[in-house]
């Protein structure tokens, strides 16, 4: 399993080699990764009808944190449906992007994304999860701005980013209040836990801060508005991430967390509401806009809403409508959108207006859009029709606002009839438009995919107990928290959903034969909705960030080095002398006697150069006593017997004077500008800073709080680290992790510095 | 920034071989005795400082064929790659492996993921330090 969630990365690794060899054929081979994967989920599915799986790998077991996986029926879901739908993504792609100039960077992300998407729904430990979370907003990023030269496509990654990266800071923050409460960091614990969340001092916290997340990531309302806009991507990007996968993240982690959170009213209520809201908004905005992928990108906002508010229901009917809807619009939103793709390819154009007509040169595409629309619409034999009948039913029994809930989904069911019109009988029907490039079939790359998995929906329609028995039951099962018995089929009879259903359907046609000359008016209405939309409060919130950013930087980062220094030496001897004074108090003992005289020089010349250093107006002076001052450091590190401490020394001591030789000719002439008052309170800190060191030094001397850890280090270095240099032996493998994260933050000070460099350079050649 | 002194220039093309040899003596030893990737990657970097003020900065580049960042980078992926073994096996991240590689004769090569992580450490030292330097005295030429 292990190996399965990784893969990706490593086949992500090899990709751009794989690209030179297989050439045109890369998105075949790519695929064949996720086909693999499918088929190995696929054959966990007889194991998690009897209940979760937890395969354990350890990781960082003294940090609680691991790459334990929980296999059970959602997870599964989520991973067929991500494997499954990659697979034809790939090979989509490969056709889709055929000859671009950096196809292969294209698949680095991608599988990249695929198997963050991966070790998300797989993960088990809330840590680890919030990890692959984050990879997937990062990836997302990176393949919404995949056309990095267009300035639009920046503009839209960054949005995409900001509001992701700002709702994954609060989901940090909630996963960790969950985890305080539950007293662990494993989901399975958490989830099997039977004490009352929902009573808990942080619930509402913890439960503010998770939706926060997953609102965010899910493109809930007031946050839909960054889903369209990652449109800006290359299609097959938005078919996989923006529709299929990514954006249910969110509602795999609400579904997830559903039954240890959905006890309590908060819960329900905020995803009843922000759901409902965010359907009807989807809705609308779906039928009003003119760009095949704008109208997708809204609709797949209305799923979203609809599959968070049937989390907030929460009712055992509701839960299965849930995972119907949610497989069912995968399927078919996965579908249209490479149909969408193929439409803009062959066409030229994204605008639904300008198609017509192309049935006769795409039939192939006609008839499969045809299908998928039907699954959009809710119409049999298709799953989508079984999903909206499950969901019409679980509202109408829903313990809360059953009333309100309902008329909300008929009018939103209403619009995505017509949704459903706009994108498959429009294009395709009526006499032919005139598009920018002579229109003809997609080629078969960009077919199989949509055509596939349109069948799926026809086949899970047609024999809805096939899914059931395999997949659907475990999963309504994990979501839900028990059992539930369920029985789908797709005719029940002449009853209220299905008159709900014929109501929503006449009156969606009816909409969609008026959809032109409702443009105008639709039109106007969503360009002042624009001006003060939650986008406006984006924008101002950004304009905002800039102007406090600016107004701090101004303040703590002035430029002045001297400010830095005393500020940081300041606060940190301040704080830490009046600690020891008041925890401590001051009490040592001053042992000079067996000093030997060779050590009195040594701290001679230390005093020496340090005062030569601070008292010269000479820079090359100074920087060469400071030199001075280390190498004496050096040699009293070598008197006491840490030789590996004093070559170090001596080399950074070394290096930095080189570094600050190479600096100093690019300093300006050495002019004092400094008041007295300005000298005397740097000389008070200074001293200040001083006394307290030696103070705490010379107390920590007579005082020990705990045991020394030195010794165990001494008596296992060779034993267990096979070692006899202690120092290297705690660097390269006690504390490892130290040493690992150091050289992060050193080859991050690098990178600092390169770009301070180079930004420098490109203004001086400015004119 | 370049020296036209014969002196440093002969001294460079001298010393700076033995330093590159010294510092992965030091790197090598650094287990059992004073030394290590980070003492080992100081002593190389100063090595490279050396030829960089004899000789410049454009031929500090060529010397070193790859970019001082991608040092950095190696030096990182490095660092990871130790990680791996463990991960494999199902232990807690960063535990030690050893192998011993035997060679023809009694001999044998002791090989281990603490070694990997300082020969990463040792690159990830050498590439912030000719960062740092080829970025101030290349700023300096333009």
């Amino acid at each position: 399993m292990l190996l399965a969630v990784l893969s990706g990365f490593l086949l992500a690794i090899a990709a751009p080699l794989l690209h030179k060899v297989a050439g045109r054929f890369i998105g075949w081979l790519l695929a064949a990764l996720p086909a693999s994967l499918f088929v190995f989920f696929c054959s966990f599915l007889p194991d998690v009808q009897d209940g979760p799986l937890l395969l354990e790998y350890q990781w960082m077991p003294g940090l609680d944190i691991s790459l334990n996986f929980l296999v059970d029926g959602l997870s599964l879901v989520f991973a067929l449906l991500i494997s499954g739908i990659g697979t034809f993504i790939l090979i989509y792609a490969g056709a889709y992007m055929s000859g671009h100039k950096s196809l292969a960077r294209f698949y680095v992300i991608m599988l990249s994304f695929m198997a963050s998407m991966l070790g998300l729904v797989l993960s088990d430990n809330l840590i680890t999860l919030f990890v692959f979370w984050e990879l997937t907003s990062i990836t997302s990023y990176m393949l919404i701005g995949f056309n990095h030269e267009d300035m639009e496509a920046r503009k839209c990654a960054l949005q995409g980013l900001f509001v992701t990266a700002a709702g994954g800071l609060a989901l940090m923050a909630g996963l960790i209040l969950l985890a305080i409460m539950g007293g662990t960091y494993s989901l399975t614990e958490l989830l099997a836990s039977d004490q009352p969340m929902h009573q808990h001092a942080f619930y509402v916290g913890a439960v503010l801060c998770v939706l926060a997340g997953t609102f965010t990531k899910s493109a809930q309302v007031p946050f839909h508005f960054w889903l369209p806009n990652a449109m800006a991507a290359p299609t097959p990007v938005s078919a996989f991430l923006h529709s299929a996968t990514m954006v249910k993240a969110g509602v795999y982690l609400m579904a997830r967390l559903n039954p240890s959170l959905g006890e309590g009213e908060l819960w329900s209520q905020m995803l009843m509401g922000f759901g409902a809201a965010t359907m009807l908004t989807g809705a609308y905005l779906a039928f009003s806009s003119t760009g095949i992928k704008k109208v997708l990108a809204y609709s797949t906002v209305m799923a979203l809403g609809t599959l968070t508010m049937l989390i907030g229901v929460g009712t055992e009917l509701a839960m299965t409508a849930f995972i119907c809807f949610l497989v069912a619009h995968s399927l078919y939103k996965g579908a249209l959108f490479m149909l969408a793709g193929a439409l803009d390819h062959e066409t030229g154009t994204k605008d639904i207006t300008r198609m017509s007509g192309l049935r006769r040169s795409m039939p192939v595409a006609a008839v499969i859009a045809a299908g998928a629309a039907l699954s959009l619409a809710g119409l049999p034999p298709l799953f989508g029709f079984i999903a909206k009948e499950l969901m019409l039913e679980s509202l109408l029994d829903a313990p809360l606002w059953s009333m309100a809930l309902i008329i909300l989904t008929v009018v939103s069911a209403m619009l995505i009839v017509g949704v459903a019109g706009l994108v498959a009988i429009k294009p395709f029907f009526g006499k032919s438009g005139n598009t920018p490039k002579v229109p003809h079939e997609a080629p078969f790359g960009m077919l199989i995919g949509p055509a596939v998995l349109t069948l799926f929906a026809l086949v899970f329609g047609l024999a809805p107990f096939l899914p059931e028995a395999f997949l659907l039951k475990a999963a309504v099962a994990s979501a839900y928290g028990a059992p539930v018995e369920f029985h789908l089929a797709l005719w029940h009879g002449i009853n209220q959903p299905l008159v709900l259903s014929m109501v929503s359907l006449v009156a969606g046609l009816l909409l969609f034969k008026a959809w032109t000359r409702l443009q105008p008016t639709l039109h106007a209405v969503n360009s002042a909705g624009s001006r003060f939309g939650p986008e406006a409060g984006y924008f101002k919130i950004m304009e905002w960030i800039t102007v406090v950013s600016g107004w701090q930087t101004r303040l703590l980062q002035n430029g002045v080095l001297g400010i830095y220094m005393l500020v940081l030496v300041a606060i940190t001897f301040g704080l830490a002398g009046y600690t020891m004074i008041n925890h401590y108090g001051v009490q040592f003992t001053l042992n000079l006697a067996d000093s030997h005289f060779y050590e009195w020089g040594i701290a001679l010349l230390l005093v020496a150069s340090a005062a030569f250093a601070s008292a010269t107006h000479s820079r090359l002076g100074s920087v060469a006593s400071m030199g001075v001052l280390g190498y004496a450091v050096a040699l009293t590190f070598i008197l006491f017997s840490a030789p590996d401490l004093g070559i170090t020394q001596l080399l950074v001591e070394t290096l930095t004077v080189i570094l600050l030789v190479l600096v100093l000719f690019k300093l300006p002439e050495f002019v004092n500008l400094s008041t007295p008052f300005q000298r005397f309170r740097d000389l008070a800190v200074a001293v200040l800073a001083g006394v307290t060191i030696t103070v705490m030094m010379l107390a920590v001397l007579d005082i020990q709080y705990f045991d020394t850890i030195s010794s165990y280090y001494v008596e296992n270095s060779a034993p267990l680290g096979f070692g006899r240099n202690i120092v290297n032996v705690i660097l390269v493998d006690f504390r490892a992790l130290d040493t690992l994260g150091e050289i992060f933050v050193l080859s991050l000070a690098a990178i600092g510095v390169f770009s301070m460099l180079k930004l420098k350079a490109e203004d001086q050649h400015k004119p | 920034m370049k020296s036209n002194t014969l002196i440093l220039h002969t001294a460079a093309l001298l010393i700076m071989p033995l330093q590159l040899m010294f510092s992965v003596f030091l790197l090598f030893r650094g287990h059992d005795e004073p030394g290590g990737g980070f003492i080992g990657g100081l002593v190389a970097s100063g090595a490279f400082v050396l030829y960089a003020f004899a000789f410049g900065a454009e031929a500090t580049r060529h010397l070193l064929r790859v970019g001082p960042r991608d040092l950095l980078a190696a030096g990182l992926l490095l660092g990871l790659a130790s990680t791996l073994p463990a991960l494999l096996s199902g232990q807690p991240m960063l535990t030690a492996h050893w192998w011993e590689l035997p060679l023809p004769g009694d001999s044998y090569i002791k090989l281990s993921t603490p070694l990997v992580f300082d020969i990463g450490v040792y690159f990830a030292v050498l590439g912030t330090i000719m960062t740092f330097v080829i970025g101030l005295m290349e700023s300096e030429e333009s």
